[in-house]
């Protein structure tokens, strides 16, 4: 495996982008780095830019507005990158599928820019705060 | 006041409803023409003192109506106006924000979902549905095909630094490298 | 608003990993002092009024729950209120009961993840990784009683779909001494801090009179003086059985609000015990076969404020309409009235004020009025505001 994918797996800087979420997996990203979950101590931590991260955390059915918005910022994002696809509105736009304004899932979004595009699925309205944690460190083994 | 004060003071704007519904003890409905809305719309709000709520767009059976929900706190009535708009190819009843800047937004989101216009309204700007979403299309509208308009091409760099469309007239001045 | 003649404006993407919802601010300034401030908003429209229309009546709670992730228990209170109006039922005193300690919950866990937002906005870190530690015991306590942390999916037309079984009363009200000990600590570390008081009060005014114009609900409208309170003047669930008070501050600024939702903390606590003690005997649902044709209106006391929902039904099994109105599409308007005049660095802390949802203070831009240029971005207020305290402290001693 190439040495850029290795020093991913080690302590992967991730980027949080909501495309039109109830915030509520948002929420559940943002308790992982409280004191009850502290997903600090494996490296992990939220970073403001795009540019700096190595795996993009995406939340939310697409809406219409957030569509390019999305696009844009998984461009921006170093490859070789890994997006978590996080909650059951992301996985597969959850109860919203039949909405006039949603335009997702996320991965079809996604794949329509970047065939090759690594996405892993952390499904849960919303995921425990653990299952994210042990969703991200399962698919970072086995990249 | 109390519940019987109110429904006395509510009988002075009678002349300008269809009709006043009482549905329960503290839940009451004036029914109007959409013409006699802003009048009744300054008498609650001004003369009553009730504090606004919401307002709702439907698309009823033969004409388009629009729900304006007030609540009168000390006695925990909800008073809605409902305003009927009976031409339907041009629906339009007047803004109600020259003298309540609460319902600015709302009556953005009814002429975006409905396409009710509301003249006199200070800033009538799309709020709620996307950049590209077509004009002319009202998603609420019963008679709206079930169909999703085509999204827009996507083009890199052109979505978020350039986005400044966001506001009409304003252009944005930095190009996203890529 | 108008603008005459075209400014550069700079949209920034996604940028502070804390500021979650997608949301576009334009702030129009004149040397420190905003004059102008306009919002674009539409990246969080999921249609679900429109959804609601294409679902059966029983089936919509669980979606308006979702509506927002924090006022999960509110949304669908409100909806199954609306529509046991238009079938005319009543459900039984047990399910009353069990609704108002979910909500109350609901609201304890809201206003500390506020208070740890806010505490991060402005410099306090401790404060931030503080509230959110020990809120962790109430989403557990609600995890136990329901399933689930946030998204409960307890009510239903008729009453709750599941019971609060009686072995686990003693436990909860020995949960709750503890989370009350936290939260008693939490607050007065808030609310004696000298650099806090600096730093929030006087800032973001929102008078009575705007308050009253904007029609905002909620702690807003009570941080401005306004005692409105839906539980107490148009009680539901069984607020009217049960001894508590009504918040109120008549200073408008950060602070007050602030106070508000702390001491709302202590009151809910208060209201659980007591509803935990009287819970009543019986069923907690009863059946409703059919919504007849009509129209219904139910509210519901969210942690942000009013939430209200119109139904309107034809007899048949879908809901002809359904207008959900979530507290935040009036008070985050009210931005109008309490940011211009104020600092660009008093902003970001401003708008969390109001509590919009999550926090929608990202995407922010600062547009310099005079020669049009850009000056700093979402992250870059956030620093400002950080290091005001910072100043104020270092004045302090």
């Amino acid at each position: 495996m190439s040495w850029k994918m290795l020093a991913l797996k080690k302590s992967p800087w991730v980027f949080h982008v909501n495309t039109g979420a109830c915030n509520n997996c948002d929420i559940e990203i943002v308790n992982c780095l409280t004191p009850k979950f502290d997903v600090e101590r494996f490296g992990i931590k939220l970073v403001g830019s795009p540019r700096h991260a190595d795996a993009l955390l995406v939340t939310g059915a697409v809406t219409r507005q957030a569509l390019p918005r999305l696009r844009e910022v998984y461009l921006q994002i170093p490859k070789p990158c890994v997006v978590f696809v996080i909650g059951a509105c992301a996985c597969g736009t959850g109860i919203f599928h039949t909405g006039y304004h949603i335009e997702g899932p996320v991965d079809k979004v996604i794949r329509e820019i970047d065939p090759e595009a690594i996405i892993a699925y952390v499904p849960g309205c919303p995921p425990k705060p653990e299952a994210i944690i042990s969703g991200v460190l399962q698919a970072l083994s086995i990249l | 006041m109390n519940q019987q004060e109110l429904n006395n003071k509510l009988a002075q704007i009678k002349d300008r409803l269809i009709d006043i519904e009482q549905k329960a003890s503290n839940r009451i409905f004036l029914l109007c023409e959409a013409q006699n809305n802003f009048d009744v719309n300054k008498f609650l709000f001004e003369d009553v003192g009730a504090r606004f709520v919401i307002a709702t767009g439907i698309d009823g059976e033969d004409c388009f109506e629009v729900l304006y929900h007030y609540s009168y706190d000390q006695t925990g009535c909800m008073i809605t106006i409902k305003a009927f708009i009976r031409d339907r190819e041009q629906p339009k009843i007047q803004s109600i924000a020259p003298f309540l800047p609460g319902a600015e937004w709302i009556e953005r989101e009814i002429h975006d979902l409905f396409g009710i216009d509301f003249p006199g309204h200070p800033d009538m700007r799309r709020l709620i549905l996307a950049d590209d979403w077509p004009q002319g299309v009202y998603p609420l509208r019963k008679d709206t095909s079930r169909t999703k308009p085509p999204t827009s091409a996507f083009v890199p760099g052109k979505a978020c630094g350039q986005l400044g469309r966001t506001i009409e007239g304003v252009e944005s001045s930095r190009e996203v490298k890529e | 608003m108008r603008r005459e003649m075209k400014k550069p404006v700079l949209v920034v993407g996604p940028m502070h990993p804390l500021q979650e919802e997608m949301e576009c601010f334009h702030l129009t300034v004149d040397g420190e002092k905003v004059t102008d401030i306009d919002m674009r908003i539409s990246y969080n429209h999921r249609g679900i009024e429109g959804i609601s229309e294409t679902l059966q009546f029983d089936q919509v709670p669980f979606l308006v729950s979702r509506v927002c992730g924090i006022c999960s228990a509110s949304h669908p209170l409100a909806y199954v209120q609306a529509v046991e109006e238009i079938a005319g039922v009543t459900p039984p005193d047990r399910a009353l009961y069990v609704r108002t300690i979910i909500n109350e919950l609901e609201r304890i866990h809201s206003h500390a993840l506020w208070v740890g937002l806010a505490g991060h906005f402005i410099g306090y870190d401790t404060v931030f990784m503080w509230a959110w530690k020990y809120r962790e015991p109430v989403l557990d306590l609600l995890e136990e009683i329901t399933g689930n942390r946030n998204n409960y999916g307890n009510v239903k037309v008729g009453g709750c779909r599941e019971d609060i079984p009686d072995e686990l009363i003693p436990k909860m009200l020995k949960d709750l001494d503890e989370i009350e000990k936290k939260m008693d600590m939490l607050i007065k570390a808030v609310l004696d801090d000298p650099i806090i008081h600096a730093r929030l009060k006087g800032v973001g005014i929102l008078s009575k009179e705007d308050a009253i114009r904007y029609a905002v609900a909620g702690p807003t409208a009570r941080g401005s003086g306004l005692a409105i309170d839906v539980r107490r003047d148009d009680p539901y669930a069984a607020y009217d059985d049960l001894d508590w008070n009504v918040i109120t501050r008549p200073e408008g600024d950060v602070f007050a609000k602030a106070v508000v939702r702390l001491l709302e903390i202590l009151e809910s606590i208060k209201i659980i015990r007591q509803a935990a003690k009287k819970l009543p005997d019986g069923p907690v649902a009863i059946q409703v076969k059919e919504i007849p044709p009509g129209e219904g209106t139910g509210r519901a006391e969210a942690p942000r404020g009013e939430t209200f929902h119109y139904v309107r039904s034809d007899g048949g099994n879908r809901p002809v309409r359904h207008k959900v109105r979530a507290p935040s599409f009036v008070n985050v308007p009210s931005f109008k009235a309490s940011c211009i005049g104020s600092d660009i660095a008093d902003v970001t802390i401003t708008l969390a004020a109001v509590d919009p949802c999550y926090s929608c203070t990202e995407r922010l831009a600062v547009v310099e009025s005079k020669d049009h240029k850009v000056i700093c971005d979402g992250e870059e207020l956030i620093k400002l505001s950080r290091e005001k305290t910072a100043r104020l402290r270092g004045s302090k001693g």
